[in-house]
């Protein structure tokens, strides 16, 4: 057991060597690219959580509710279109019970006719997962019930939160922020995390917004009396400018739509003073305003994000150009934000922020001065009390202790893996911890000789029965690790990854490093006594 | 021989004091929960929902007093309740302001997550407002309703699905009466590490979780080591009462235990000095959790086995249905 063959040694030399090879790109200087300064060594490296570098941490709700509740909605528009087609059918009563779209057919002798008609608008999923409407009949009551089916609902929520991630992830691009992650989390969650020191406030802003941007025309026969007195006529909207603090009844129907606008950037305001935001519409957009503008020159119209008014200009003369701009009392920053919003396209679904962790640049260098004096003073301290305690065996489990951090840094360099502020608690921990496999094996070394056994068996069955022990008590760990992993979140996950992997490679360096030299020593020396 | 800590043979009789121990650790499980019931635990936002904004201050200052209090004058005027500005940090150069809003209970639409994300907003501007715009902001923490529920749920199924699976390896690995002085003792480690935050009113926080797990490991670490030998001397002593086996066990395994008590605490405690505010809490945990852990240990899991009784017939390989034999002290 404690002999080792040439080819066994060199094995662990070469894995010590190739721990320290994926280990060192961390501490290379890299180029504007990215790229290692220094040929020759693999990519690897571990990354800094946000803790240490960082950065925001976003968690996003998808109000994938509400995306049903507008299609649900929309099933009256439908039913409304197919029944005054020819040969119509009379209905009323529409209503809206939950789920469900009903109606009344008024005539009995075309209540087959219609359930028919309203059935064959259904249409399958384009995931093959089944239709997407259902109808349900009431004969007695002559009643129609039009409803999305459950696999359509799972279906929508489902694409809501997909063009939600491609929504956000335009909008952190069009931001120029470095690197984010946006990730996919359970049903209806999104994760994003931005790494630097930009402004987390605004990173929710520009990301929580709605945006989307309608031009209306605005209803001049209504005035502000009027509306303050309620006389507003139907399918008007009424908003207020925010500017002058005037309302006014805008047309509902929008005549243009974000999703006419291919670009969108921000500029100073070519007229002086403040910034503007330069709008291009495609080829549909940029039809359909110059017939709005050439018909209603010198009316008002409204520029609308989200429901609020921009600005309300007066349309000066036809627009044909597909290039406008936005002007508003902007600040340089808003501006920016406003083209990001309207470049992006409007958010499917309302986005809500749950939870939000930011931790500022300068917090995250002092965790990594913090972490690594902890690390270091940790790491040395229990150095100097092994050597102290067991002496030349003591050196032996020392070297094993630094093997083992080096193949801890090994292992999270080649898995890229994360490292946080609780990621280094757990290799600290873990250094204190780590000797206990060598403590084990000693102290059974130190039982053997004072049971009367020769060095070399002693050192021997030392090692043989501390196994059993050193098993059982680092499985135990390492349960506790994997439910941290399996359970916990960001940084209770980084403890758990190096607390996992620090036993393991801790039960590998003490069991076979030491064993190397503690083999070696007694098998050549041959000593009498054994100074442990 | 080098330098030993703990005299090679020791022959203390632990198994004596097991009633002075059980008397001990009911009453400190008492007083936990006293605390617990009483003071309650100072959660933090992660499992209570609300917002934390930390700043520091302009590079090359530091806050005073009339820092703190144009602080506090400026978030207590957003009319937000309740919110708690404090100093943080080790020395009077180096510290910063730190403002926790309690949580702002969701209505029945579950509006609470948007409002606390104005809230962080709104603070943020009132601390700019009152220590100036070159502030650095170094932590916001927006924890809503919903993710502090999950928190909760996610807390304790990691802790009870820990022990749980703790009890399975040791009726694997020994026998099922094994595992109940463990799973006792690890109860006793957890009631009374959360009984001490309790009682300090130190802050609770999902890192905490992470420490009781990680205490949970260690502690089983700690009573396996014992268990181990308690079943090897069993096969080797197949005639010696099983009080003389764990005490003999014990007493065989108490250097190591010491020892790595000792390089575990040196490691923790350099966290606790060393680590900054962040790890603070997480440490303090830990270092109190070696303290139990290794007391549990000696007097809590290794005399149970008397009143559990063990199987006293093990085979190396295979682990058939002995006769048992309950010794009595």
């Amino acid at each position: 057991m404690l002999r080792f063959n040439r080819w066994q040694t060199i094995g662990l030399i070469v894995l010590m060597v190739l721990a320290a090879y994926v280990t060192i790109p961390n501490f290379l200087e890299r180029n504007a690219e990215g790229e290692l300064a220094v040929p020759g060594f693999p990519d690897t490296g571990l990354t800094l959580g946000l803790d240490l570098q960082g950065g925001s941490y976003l968690l996003l709700e998808v109000g994938t509710e509400s995306v049903i509740d507008s299609r649900t909605n929309n099933l009256r528009g439908e039913i409304t279109r197919e029944f005054r087609r020819q040969p119509r059918i009379r209905f009323s009563q529409v209503q809206r019970d939950g789920d469900e779209i009903s109606l009344r057919v008024v005539e009995g002798q075309d209540f087959e006719e219609a359930e028919r008609r309203l059935r064959r608008l259904s249409r399958p999923l384009p995931n093959g997962a089944g239709r997407d409407t259902a109808v349900r009949a009431d004969a007695e009551n002559r009643r129609l019930y039009y409803s999305l089916t459950e696999e359509a609902k799972a279906f929508y929520a489902a694409d809501a939160v997909t063009a939600s991630i491609e929504a956000v992830r335009r909008r952190i691009d069009a931001l120029g922020t470095t690197e984010p992650i946006i990730q996919r989390q359970g049903d209806d969650r999104l994760v994003v995390q931005v790494p630097g020191d930009g402004d987390s406030e605004r990173l929710k802003s520009v990301i929580g917004r709605t945006g989307q941007l309608n031009f209306h025309l605005i209803d001049e026969s209504v005035t502000p009396t009027d509306i303050s007195s309620g006389r507003v006529p139907p399918r008007r909207l009424v908003l207020v400018d925010p500017d002058s603090g005037i309302p006014f009844a805008l047309y509902a129907t929008p005549d243009i739509t974000g999703d006419m606008i291919s670009e969108a950037s921000s500029s100073p305001n070519s007229d002086g003073g403040g910034f503007q935001v330069n709008i291009t519409m495609d080829a549909q957009g940029q039809r359909r305003w110059a017939d709005v503008t050439r018909d209603n020159v010198g009316r008002l119209f409204a520029i609308v994000l989200d429901e609020q008014i921009i600005s309300a200009p007066r349309i000066q003369s036809p627009i044909l150009s597909a290039r406008s701009r936005i002007t508003g009392s902007f600040g340089p920053a808003e501006a920016q934000e406003l083209a990001v919003l309207i470049k992006s396209g409007a958010l499917p679904a309302p986005l809500e922020v749950i939870e939000q962790r930011t931790v500022g640049a300068g917090l995250g260098a002092d965790s990594v001065r913090a972490g690594t004096q902890a690390l270091l003073i940790g790491f040395g301290l229990v150095i100097v009390y092994i050597a102290f305690t067991y002496g030349r065996f003591g050196l032996y489990a020392d070297i094993a202790l630094f093997a083992n951090v080096l193949l801890i840094a090994g292992a999270l360099s080649l898995l890229g893996a994360t490292l946080t502020l609780p990621g280094i608690a757990g290799i600290v921990l873990t250094i204190g911890m780590a000797v206990d496999a060598n403590v084990l094996i000693f102290e059974r070394i130190r039982e053997e000789l004072q049971g009367g056994k020769l060095p070399v068996m002693a050192v021997e069955s030392g090692y043989k029965n501390a196994w059993s022990a050193i098993l059982d008590a680092n499985l135990t760990t390492l349960i506790a690790a994997a439910i941290m992993f399996q359970l916990g979140s960001g940084p209770v996950r980084g403890f758990a990854v190096t607390l996992g992997i620090g036993v393991i490679t801790s039960v590998f360096t003490a069991f076979v490093i030491t064993r190397v030299f503690a083999g070696g020593y007694v098998l050549k020396r041959r000593p009498k006594t054994l100074s442990i | 021989m080098a330098f030993q800590l703990i005299p090679a043979e020791t022959k203390i009789d632990f198994v004596k004091y097991r009633r002075i121990a059980q008397v001990l650790s009911v009453l400190a499980i008492i007083g936990s929960i006293a605390a617990f019931f009483t003071l309650g635990l100072n959660l933090g936002i992660d499992f209570r929902g609300g917002v934390t904004v930390e700043v520091g201050a302009p590079a090359g200052e530091s806050f005073d007093e009339g820092n703190l209090s144009a602080a506090r004058e400026s978030v207590g005027a957003l009319g937000l309740g309740d919110i708690g500005v404090q100093f943080i940090g080790a020395s009077d150069e180096e510290r910063s302001i730190v403002a926790v809003v309690e949580a702002i209970p969701a209505d029945e639409e579950g509006e609470g997550d948007s409002m606390q994300n104005q809230v962080a907003t709104a603070i943020q501007g009132a601390l700019r407002e009152a220590l100036g715009e070159g502030i650095e902001v170094r932590r916001v923490d927006v924890v809503g309703p919903t993710v502090s529920g999950e928190l909760v749920k996610r807390g304790v199924t990691a802790l009870v699905v820990a022990i749980g699976l703790m009890l399975l390896y040791i009726s694997f690995r020994f026998e099922f009466r094994f595992s109940i002085g463990a799973i006792l003792a690890l109860t006793h480690d957890v009631i009374l590490t959360v009984g001490l935050f309790a009682a300090l009113q130190l802050e609770f926080t999902l890192a905490i979780i992470a420490a009781l797990l990680t205490i949970i490991g260690y502690s089983m670490n700690d009573t396996v080591v014992i268990y181990d030998r308690i079943r090897e001397n069993l096969r080797k002593f197949k005639q010696m009462p099983l009080r003389d086996v764990i005490n003999l066990s014990v007493n065989q395994t108490l250097s190591r235990t010491i020892m790595t008590s000792l390089t575990t605490f040196l490691a923790v405690v350099s966290l606790f000095l060393f680590g900054g505010e962040v790890l603070r809490g997480f440490s303090i945990a830990l270092i109190w959790g070696v303290f139990i852990g290794t007391y549990s240990t000696v007097y809590i899991a290794s005399p149970l086995l008397l009143a559990t009784g063990v199987k006293r017939e093990w085979n190396e390989n295979t682990a058939p249905q002995g006769k048992t034999a309950d010794a009595r002290p």
